[in-house]
């Protein structure tokens, strides 16, 4: 049986990106089948589905949809495209090699919740998707698909504009994005209340990953029951899984929803540089839980990995061979998010940098014992102690990799230095071709 | 005899610059309900630095004055995200990531061989104004790593150290 793709099937081919390309591979067929539709039943369809968010927090799109209050207006949609959670590389792909599925899903969702004005909030690092994107509307606007008319034939408005970030991790955060968007820096609102109650400007707001809004045209024209078929339990559709660090293939690769970790490693991404062994994988970005090499014959399901004691996330994979030092690595972990944290929160702010000099401590050799259990009280007095989520993905990396390799850290302790030497990113350094859907990079 | 004009006064600005300024400000502000001109302020940022070189505070400023913003405001979204740029910089700006993925594929060494040769520590710039080197977080390019960005524009990925020579040389 072959696979099916719903969201790289057109990569790489002839004109993906241009309408007339999408076009002739039946693009815009399910915001014209919407259209006929009660805005209800779309919603319904979505829900049956099982499509989760793909940003990485899971939770079931369709359930989201139905927080908008009932009864007020103007209520917005936002785009997250600020994919800068490290090992995560989806979105950008989407938005490169097929925008119009994209603003097609944009669209049917705007139609299903009566919103008029949409907003793609794109990182400021990728300049090159945030033209493609903003060249991709504006030929659906002089299509005549958005505007005044929905393909130029239903009376409904509509409206989208990308809004570029600036550098900032924390803007991924749906609260401060939304902050971000007003023109202010990017501080997480206290939540409740919840964007799809108080959002952009204060009215209601429904925040959704690209990926996630890139499936709405597949659910539309296919059924929410046949979505859901490609999944398990209560995770519905395919995914895209991104791969990186030591193995052979790197890349992006759609999967159905429960396809085994250990298979996409060994068998899709051609196993590990130079036949050596997996000694830990970070299933889901950065900031979800560490797994030992023994650990990953799992399936990638958004609850079975939990089950795993760990996060299936953004779907960034990241793996490290045996000869990887993983102090260095999570040192260089806790940088990334003590240099990420925006500063409101006393815990985040303080307590990321200690992390992450403790951590650097003992990967130079001069760390002692004491140094190890600090750390593993610091991480404890920061997650749940925060406004936003950041606090937490900076304090399960450190509690995972204490829990999976603490001998590591008491390795570099005793021996008061790190025993990889100069090899601590480990022997097999270099850049490998990328699959990326059907596209060598 | 009169007093300077205050550091950060728009009125320091070059006349033309501020023109162009102003006409693409415009467009930008449009994306945004009319009530709500201040949501501009990134794009603002980014649009002063594109044209001044770099968010000085007068280019701040400019922004808040534009959009109806206290100084302050500006000040906080430019000192904020990483890519604006409250100093000048060389003429090219060349962001290594360093972030996991990358250093698993050699960004360490890409990143410290580009320290010795252009002879900056991270942040520098080069004294003839060329180049100016930083680290970065992660750029989204994970499974292409390890990833480089010039001039907060282009995007090179599967570098290795002959290939970040190969690019450096034809930047003037």
């Amino acid at each position: 049986m072959s696979e099916t793709l719903i969201l790289t099937k057109r990569w790489g081919q002839p004109n993906s990106a241009a309408l007339a390309g999408y076009r002739a591979d039946g693009g815009y067929a399910a915001l014209d089948k919407a259209l006929g539709m009660e805005p209800g039943a779309i919603v319904d369809e979505v829900k049956k589905s099982n499509l989760r968010g793909r940003g990485g927090a899971g939770f079931a799109t369709g359930l989201k949809w139905t927080f908008l209050p009932k009864d007020v207006r103007p209520r917005y949609l936002t785009i997250n495209a600020d994919e800068s959670e490290p090992g995560t590389f989806k979105d950008r792909y989407i938005i490169e090699h097929d925008p119009h599925q994209l603003i097609e899903g944009i669209a049917i969702t705007c139609y299903a919740l009566d919103i008029h004005l949409a907003y793609v909030y794109i990182r400021g690092e990728f300049p090159k998707q945030a033209r493609v994107l903003e060249k991709a509307i504006e030929e659906a606007r002089a299509a005549g698909i958005l505007g005044a008319k929905l393909l130029g034939k239903k009376d409904f408005d509509l409206d989208i504009h990308v809004h570029r970030g600036a550098g900032a991790y924390i803007c991924g955060e749906e609260s401060a994005l939304l902050e971000s968007l007003e023109g202010k820096k990017g501080y997480p609102r206290l939540k409740p209340p919840f964007p799809a109650i108080v959002g952009l400007w204060g009215k209601p707001t429904i925040i959704n990953n690209v990926e996630t809004i890139a499936n709405i045209p597949w659910i539309l024209s296919n059924g929410g029951e046949a979505f859901a078929a490609l999944g398990t339990g209560k995770t519905g559709g395919t995914r895209l899984f991104g791969v990186s660090g030591h193995v052979n293939r790197p890349g992006v690769y759609e999967k159905p929803a429960a396809y085994n970790l250990k298979k996409l490693i060994m068998e899709d991404c051609g196993g590990i540089p130079g036949g050596r062994k997996v000694k830990a994988v970070i299933p889901g970005g950065s900031s979800s839980p560490v797994l030992r090499g023994d650990e990953i014959d799992i399936s990638l399901e958004v609850d079975a990995v939990k089950a795993a004691g760990s996060m299936s996330g953004s779907g960034g994979i990241i793996v490290f061979d045996d000869s990887t030092c993983l102090v260095r690595a999570l040192a260089r972990i806790s940088k990334f998010y003590a240099e990420e944290s925006c500063g409101q929160c006393t815990p985040c702010r303080e307590g990321t940098s200690w992390m992450e000099g403790i951590i650097e401590k003992i990967e130079h050799g001069h760390g002692t014992a004491a140094d190890v259990d600090k750390l593993e009280q610091i991480a404890g007095n920061i997650g749940g102690n925060t406004i936003c989520a950041l606090g937490d993905a900076a304090s399960m990396p450190v509690q995972s990799f204490l829990k999976k390799f603490r001998d590591e850290f008491i390795r570099h302790v005793e021996e008061r230095r790190c025993p990889y030497g100069d090899h601590g990113w480990g022997l097999e350094q270099s850049s490998r071709p990328a699959v990326v859907g059907a596209v060598r990079y | 005899m009169t007093n300077p004009a205050p550091v950060g006064a728009v009125e320091e600005l070059p006349r033309d610059k501020v023109e162009r300024f102003d006409r693409e400000l415009s467009a930008i502000v449009k994306r945004y309900p009319p009530d709500r001109k201040v949501a501009a302020m990134l794009p603002a940022l980014r649009l002063g630095q594109e044209i001044f070189g770099y968010c000085s505070p007068a280019v701040q400023q400019l922004a808040a004055d534009r959009l109806g913003a206290s100084p302050t405001r500006a000040e906080e979204v430019a000192t904020f995200y990483v890519m604006f740029h409250t100093h000048p910089l060389g003429r090219h700006l060349v962001e290594v990531c360093t972030n996991v993925s990358c250093c698993l594929t050699g960004a360490e060494r890409i990143f410290e061989h580009l320290k010795q040769k252009l002879g900056v520590k991270n942040g520098g710039t080069t004294p003839d104004g060329r180049f100016t080197l930083r680290e970065v977080e992660c750029l989204g390019s994970c499974g292409t790593a390890p990833a480089m960005l010039i001039d907060e524009n282009e995007m090179h990925e599967r570098l290795d150290i002959k290939r970040v020579e190969q690019i450096l040389e034809g930047l003037k």
